[in-house]
């Protein structure tokens, strides 16, 4: 599974980063940024929770 | 809306017979003007992450909780009341300073503040009235640490945020004490200007893009916003444990920060303390669960009902349960206007329940359950008064 972020969309509510630390972290400005792009399976549920605790709908998960 | 007395931490009777039938239904509101009520959990996101749901109040069709939320947000036009790219204009400039790592990163900050009133409820006998006491002044303190308030204003700050700690009551949103709240940041933000410290207004100051009138509003928001609501979370949240003695031991008891954090997800979705709605206008059409809501028409996000709708959480949604997976709840709302401070909040949160109750194992209620009032009227739910012994 592989992680797009839309930067723009992104409001720093910092979700991404409770939800799944070890992909997410967020810049000096808050806005979030992707650790790894590419996720194995055994890791696919924080990364779903991720994406779907965004308040901006800003993180796509895709196939590799 | 009212509550059944003998059970004041569960919805209102009549939300909860309004999401039994629809996620969406047509109601009157205090004015006289009818509005739309979401209480479906999956109909709320949907309506919160739409961009023809809008948030600005100028609108004709906005629907306002009460008449003092009119007065104070008309007055005070700041991040909540407008639409994007303006909002996301507001919120960039501050993102910064609600980051995750900013909560974390003053998560001692924080111990020390609320062991520090510990200490002084425990050196001054052995009641306390834990909204006076312990709730406010917290939330006080960790406000003026984000916004960068001096040491010196402190006093002045938490004198005023006194009265503010409840949100929507008449003297809350009074005229005088927002104009007073209003001329102490004014203050703040001028000392700024030539010698920015640390937080938000220094921050705001530092950035140079906003007025002083736009930086002041910001900061009002943070201090009306913010501080009610952790407050009440303190007070209600220690209410519901006290009289839920099982769940209590195990945040008691537990001395593993993944539980505490879990149980603070958990008592903000069972709580939901920003009860009145997330308030919206449809800026154009559009069809929530196949009912059309037009243009100009007035919608309230009915969030702590969202939160007991049994279809998005696992269990009995209406019990507290610490060990439930609660993380996805819109306590914190949802779309691009979710709460600034959540992950402060969150941090204080976790910093309280897991102290407070560690410390003075033998709290309880100090007056019958049935003795303590709540207030049903204004923006946060909560209680004004918690007295507990040990």
């Amino acid at each position: 599974m592989r992680i797009h972020l839309d930067r723009d969309k992104c409001i720093g509510s910092g979700q991404c980063v409770l939800a799944a630390p070890e992909w997410f972290d967020q810049d000096e400005d808050g806005i979030a940024v992707v650790l790894v792009e590419s996720v194995p399976e055994k890791e696919w549920d924080e990364v779903n929770r991720a994406a779907y605790t965004c308040p901006a709908l800003a993180i796509s998960l895709g196939s590799e | 809306m009212d509550r059944t007395p003998q059970c004041p931490l569960d919805l209102p009777v009549e939300l909860r017979e309004l999401a039994e039938r629809s996620p969406v239904s047509r109601v009157r509101i205090w004015d006289g003007s009818t509005a739309w009520l979401i209480t479906g959990y999956a109909e709320a996101r949907a309506v919160l992450t739409d961009p023809r749901a809008s948030s600005d109040q100028r609108l004709p069709g906005y629907t306002f909780a009460a008449p003092q939320a009119k007065a104070f947000h008309t007055r005070n036009r700041s991040m909540p009341t407008v639409d994007d790219p303006e909002h996301a204009y507001l919120r960039r400039m501050v993102t910064a300073d609600f980051s995750h790592r900013k909560a974390e990163a003053l998560r001692p900050v924080f111990q020390r503040t609320v062991d520090e009133l510990v200490d002084a409820m425990l050196a001054a006998g052995n009641t306390a009235d834990l909204f006076a006491d312990l709730a406010v002044p917290m939330s006080s303190k960790a406000i003026c640490e984000v916004l960068g308030v001096h040491h010196s204003e402190g006093e002045r700050f938490a004198a005023l945020g006194r009265i503010m700690a409840v949100p929507g009551s008449p003297d809350a949103v009074h005229s005088r004490v927002v104009e007073d709240m209003r001329a102490l940041l004014g203050s703040l933000v001028r000392q700024a200007r030539t010698e920015p410290g640390d937080g938000v207004i220094g921050h705001l100051v530092r950035a140079g893009e906003l007025p002083d009138e736009e930086i002041i509003a910001t900061a009002l928001l943070v201090m009306a916003a913010g501080h009610g609501a952790t407050a009440h979370m303190t007070t209600l949240g220690t209410m519901a444990l006290l009289t839920h003695p099982d769940q209590l031991a195990l945040v008691r008891d537990s001395r593993d920060p993944a539980f505490i954090a879990n149980a603070v997800e958990e008592l903000l979705r069972y709580l939901s303390v920003a009860h009145l709605g997330r308030r919206r206008v449809a800026k154009e059409d559009l069809e929530v669960a196949g009912v059309l809501i037009r243009k100009g028409e007035g919608i309230i996000v009915a969030t702590d009902t969202a939160n007991h709708d049994p279809r998005a959480f696992d269990g009995d949604p209406d019990a507290l349960d610490l060990h439930r997976d609660a993380r996805h709840h819109l306590a914190f709302g949802f779309g691009v206007h979710q709460c600034l401070g959540q992950q402060l909040s969150r941090v204080l949160l976790q910093v309280v329940y897991g102290t407070l109750y560690r410390r003075i194992p033998t709290l309880e209620l100090a007056i019958p359950v049935d003795q303590i009032s709540y207030k049903l009227d204004l923006a946060i739910y909560g209680v004004n008064e918690l007295p507990v012994k040990w």
